[in-house]
């Protein structure tokens, strides 16, 4: 057992990537065939993740499961792996969504083969980056992600995806350019790749002057200089994320995007932009993040603001889902950001802290499961003969489809904060830290929250309530396929709100051990 | 034994001249003679591996050849030679194969290809300037009749231009080390021996833009790229792969192992401005591959983007930095050569144009799905990704640019978006396009793919992965090198 478990991560990491592989070269002729294979191979990979799960000690300080191997000598580079309590709940958001995915897609009519051999990489590159403790490898995986999401785009799409695919890929090409640089900075000033090395610079507020020591731009005063590293870094996870103004590639790539491959774009490759911050951002440059804090906070809150703004103003509901991504994503960024403002090691800050972080991870795995959940709901519009994704298509659906209207209800409410639904636990915790460390940030947030449950109850009231046409006469409620992809999901957004101390007993320790470590 | 890949290739080259032998038994002999080659420098590199830590430095043969002016026939390598003595085998043996159905006069072009790789393991293992130089020169003739005879589109413009390009260079490159022969006293033309002389200031500052130039030439240095894309253009798929495969690479070998190493006051002097040259090579290609509408113009300039950042790396004289310019040399080499050979053999001989407005009309993903990933992946190694051999390079590359030129990092990192967008762009116009019905055009050529070539580009593309997923391979082999008395003053004098 030993054995196997000092390679535990780098075999989940495989499973998916051999399943590409098999599936790859499986015969193109039985086409079905493909899709019960891969959807195989990435439950292989959920039961390894849970495997992990279960092995994992909560509370046990630094990584589990670890492995490192040296890669490359110059520049030092290690095969690093390892969990911690933050990075399984990103493993476990990955393990659940991915499968899901591949039991909602379609088979396509070109190249199922292929569609769903991208999917596994895709499960292979994200599982590779919330593993990967050593920037090298982190990078791998980060850019590999990349490539399957942008043929599964580009593609498989709607009708404008080659622009659209096109736009998506320079976006985050810019942003992963942009961190790289700053990281071979990082790498030449302080020889190492390492997370926990940057970090410990990080804690000590030895970063800025190992860099200008060894880094001169133009005369650039030593702080201007590590603030212009860290926003090589900053670019590169708010691409992702994204963060306003960074975002304009995201409305149009979720909605050209086929919809189970939006629902690994919003479930899970958005994370990756939030797992970046706090892996990077938070421990390598708390002191940067408190110089600019200002601008930070002023961007979370336009983020959130704005995405609900613009979400209100939809018509087409993948749009309207997607600009509500990016307002969730929003409070992350502010709980985040939150986390570091205030300077103090009181136990009392400590706490808020520690919530805020807290509410951030678990608003990340909630707002995975239910903004899958949601577009889940889209695509079985989308998917019944009709008027397709406007809002206003439909109405009346509620008598037609009972089944239906309560799952979609339930994800509705959960994705609006209902209290006893996942999201709430994770908004109310960043928001509970956020009003003592930021509160004027907080404040400006509000009515991001209150806009959200605006759209989100028109969307269910237009869809599901008043007098249903005679053209939908003929909507077939949730099959039982249907609603047997759609019940874990809807399971753990009941069970997260009421039990949320299934991941906060996970989450708590890393996260306090994190925040003790800010303190100056 | 390395000194074999030398001799078998000339043999070779002179058996298919000599030989009755049939088209098809030709072809066969030039692939075996390539594979021989190939196989020669990977039974040395492995062996090498074992040694490297205690003798980078490695003799092969060395006797007196004119005794009177210190002239000596001096085989030896180290790290760096061995590494693109490797590159050299593996664009032989692809090039052959991507040239497997030339229909014209095939004995002569499979004996000048082979004379030319020989002439280029010759350059890569001689440590006698005299004798590199002779090399060098052997070199340049069978390009100009490979492309003047087999080449399309301007092809004695292009052909001519490279040669007096060459020509010129090499008569900088002579003028360059005859100074510094007579300069040190007239005694020999070794070169760990030249460069170990302390030339006088002046002297050094005049001569390194000399000798440095001279090969730059050939690496493709802004402002003198021009004879790159004209003449990758005209070229027939296996000399272009070669050009910009190995040739590009004797410049910038060259420059780093003689003009840099003889004359490291005239290398300080000169560093900031030929390094800001390297930079504007790399921007300037990038930005001219994006706007091209000839398929193999785009690859052309973007050898332009790429060799910029081999010769950025070089004048970092930071260890990580210098050992990036040889990773990429080898990476750009694989690269380039895979994607010539998508241009001018998988994608032209099946549609007879290389303009990019009547591809992108011919939805070549569906009808040539296997050339389609091939270039998908090649388009992707050499935008940098990780997991391919680019991205290695190109990292250490600015690792080093950091260490000696901060802000250049910034820069160099836009010529690499740019080098993103002119790849996506290339891909999507000429592979995944789909045109309106009423401006579809036919795709004459047959869609199946021969196997020499399915062999090629596998060949090439998993080179590219297994370097870039383990770079130790060949890393192992550059790092001892750098620290041999000849390269470590380099890198002492310079860096921080």
């Amino acid at each position: 057992m030993t054995d196997i478990s000092q390679l535990a991560l780098s075999i989940l990491t495989a499973v998916p990537l051999f399943g590409a592989v098999m599936v790859m070269v499986l015969n193109p002729g039985c086409r079905h065939y493909s899709k019960r294979w891969s959807l195989g191979f990435s439950l292989v990979a959920t039961f390894g993740a849970l495997l992990i799960c279960y092995g994992f000690e909560p509370g046990k300080e630094g990584f589990q499961f670890e492995e490192e191997y040296l890669w490359l000598k110059n520049p030092v580079v290690y095969y690093h792996l390892g969990v911690d309590g933050i990075s399984i709940v990103f493993l476990l958001l990955t393990a659940l969504i991915i499968p899901f995915s591949i039991a909602l897609s379609k088979s396509p009519d070109s190249n199922p083969n292929l569609y769903f051999s991208l999917l596994l990489l895709l499960q292979c590159g994200l599982t590779g980056t919330f593993t990967a403790l050593n920037f090298f490898h982190w990078f791998l995986f980060w850019e590999a992600s990349l490539i399957p999401a942008f043929f599964l785009v580009r593609l498989w799409g709607g009708r404008q995806r080659a622009a659209t695919a096109g736009t998506f890929f320079v976006f985050t090409m810019v942003g992963s350019i942009a961190m790289l640089v700053s990281f071979l900075a990082l790498y030449f000033a302080l020889g190492t790749f390492e997370f926990n090395e940057l970090a410990e610079f990080g804690r000590q507020g030895l970063l800025t002057e190992a860099i200008s020591q060894h880094v001169e731009i133009a005369g650039l005063s030593a702080n201007k200089l590590s603030v212009l590293v860290f926003s090589g870094v900053f670019l590169g996870v708010a691409v992702k994320i994204p963060l306003v103004p960074f975002h304009s590639w995201l409305p149009d790539t979720y909605t050209q995007a086929p919809t189970p491959v939006t629902i690994v774009l919003t479930g899970v490759m958005s994370k990756m932009g939030v797992y970046g911050m706090i892996r990077l951002l938070l421990p390598i440059f708390p002191g940067q993040i408190r110089i600019l804090q200002d601008v930070l906070l002023g961007l979370a809150v336009l983020t959130i603001v704005y995405g609900a703004f613009a979400a209100l103003q939809q018509t087409d509901l993948k749009k309207m889902l997607a600009y509500s991504s990016i307002n969730h994503l929003g409070y992350c960024a502010l709980g985040i950001f939150a986390s570091v403002t205030v300077v103090g090691t009181e136990v009392h800050w400590i706490t808020e802290k520690a919530s805020a972080l807290n509410g951030v991870v678990l608003q990340c795995f909630s707002h995975g499961i239910t903004a899958s959940a949601l577009f889940f709901m889209v695509w079985i519009l989308e998917s019944r003969k009709g008027a397709g994704r406007k809002l206003g298509g439909f109405s009346g659906l509620r008598s037609k489809a009972p089944v239906f209207c309560g799952l979609c209800g339930v994800a509705a409410f959960a994705s609006l904060g209902l209290p006893g639904l996942s999201s709430f636990v994770g908004e109310f915790l960043i928001f509970k830290g956020a009003f003592s460390l930021a509160p004027t940030a907080a404040l400006l947030s509000i009515p991001g929250l209150l806009v959200t449950a605006v759209f989100l109850l028109r969307f269910f009231q237009i869809t599901f309530c008043g007098p249903c046409p005679a053209e939908s006469n003929h909507f077939a409620d949730l099959n039982s396929k249907e609603i047997l992809t759609a019940v874990p999901l809807m399971a753990l957004i009941v069970i997260l709100g009421v039990f949320p101390d299934i991941l906060i007993r996970l989450i708590n320790p890393k996260a306090i051990e994190i925040i003790a470590h800010l303190a100056p | 034994m390395l000194a074999w890949t030398i001799y078998l290739t000339f043999i070779g080259a002179v058996a298919l001249l000599l030989l009755p032998i049939s088209v098809r038994a030709v072809r066969f002999t030039a692939l075996a003679t390539a594979l021989a080659g190939l196989l020669i420098s990977v039974i040395e590199a492995i062996l090498y591996h074992a040694i490297a830590f205690q003798e980078p430095m490695q003799i092969i043969v060395r006797k007196d050849w004119i005794p009177d002016l210190g002239i000596e026939y001096l085989l030896q390598y180290d790290g760096i030679s061995l590494v693109l003595v490797l590159l050299n085998g593996i664009i032989a043996v692809s090039g052959i194969l991507f040239s497997w159905n030339i229909r014209h006069r095939e004995k002569e072009f499979f004996s000048l290809f082979l004379i030319l790789i020989g002439a280029v393991y010759g350059v890569f293992l001689s440590f006698d300037a005299f004798l590199l130089l002779v090399f060098y020169e052997i070199a340049i003739i069978p390009k100009y009749f490979l492309i003047a005879i087999w080449g399309s589109t301007r092809k004695e413009y292009g052909a001519m231009k490279l040669v007096l390009y060459s020509m010129i260079g090499g008569g900088m490159i002579f003028f360059g080390i005859v100074a510094a022969y007579a300069a040190s006293g007239g005694q020999t033309f070794n070169l760990e021996v030249l460069a170990k002389f302390e030339y006088p200031l002046l002297f050094q500052m005049i001569m390194f833009p000399i000798l440095f130039v001279g090969f730059a030439v050939l690496a493709g240095l802004w402002p003198f790229h021009s004879w790159a894309p004209t003449g990758h253009v005209a070229a027939p798929t296996g000399a272009s792969m070669l050009l910009a495969g190995v040739i590009m690479k004797i410049g910038a070998y060259g420059a780093l192992r003689v003009a840099m190493t003889f004359f490291p006051l005239g290398l300080d002097y000169w560093r900031g401005p030929l390094s800001v040259m390297a930079l504007i090579g790399i921007v300037y290609g990038a930005c001219n591959a994006l706007v091209q509408k000839d398929f193999k113009f785009v690859i052309g300039y973007s050898s332009v983007n790429h060799m910029g950042f081999v010769l950025l790396g070089m004048l970092t004289l930071h260890e990580i930095g210098v050992s990036g310019a040889v990773l990429q040399m080898f990476s750009h080499g694989i690269l380039s050569g895979l994607l010539f050979a998508v241009a001018g053999t998988m994608v032209y001989e099946r549609t007879g144009t290389r303009e990019l407005d009547h591809l992108s009309r011919m939805m070549l993903s569906r009808k040539i799905p296997f050339v389609a990933v091939i270039f998908t992946l090649t388009g992707f190694a050499s935008m940098g990704l990780p997991g391919f051999s680019g991205f290695v390079a190109e990292l250490q590359i600015l690792i080093g640019v950091w260490s000696a030129f901060p802000w250049m990092a910034i820069v160099a990192a836009i010529g690499i978006l740019i080098g993103v967008a002119y790849n996506l762009r290339t891909m999507q116009t000429v592979f995944f396009t789909e045109p309106s019905p009423d401006h579809v055009m036919e795709m004459p050529g047959s869609s199946v793919i021969s196997l020499p070539e399915k062999l090629g580009a596998c060949l090439l593309i998993s080179v590219s992965l297994v370097v870039g997923l383990y770079p130790r391979i060949l890393l192992d082999l550059i790092y001892p090198s750098l620290h041999t008395p000849m390269m470590k003053a380099l890198i002492e004098g310079g860096g921080h």
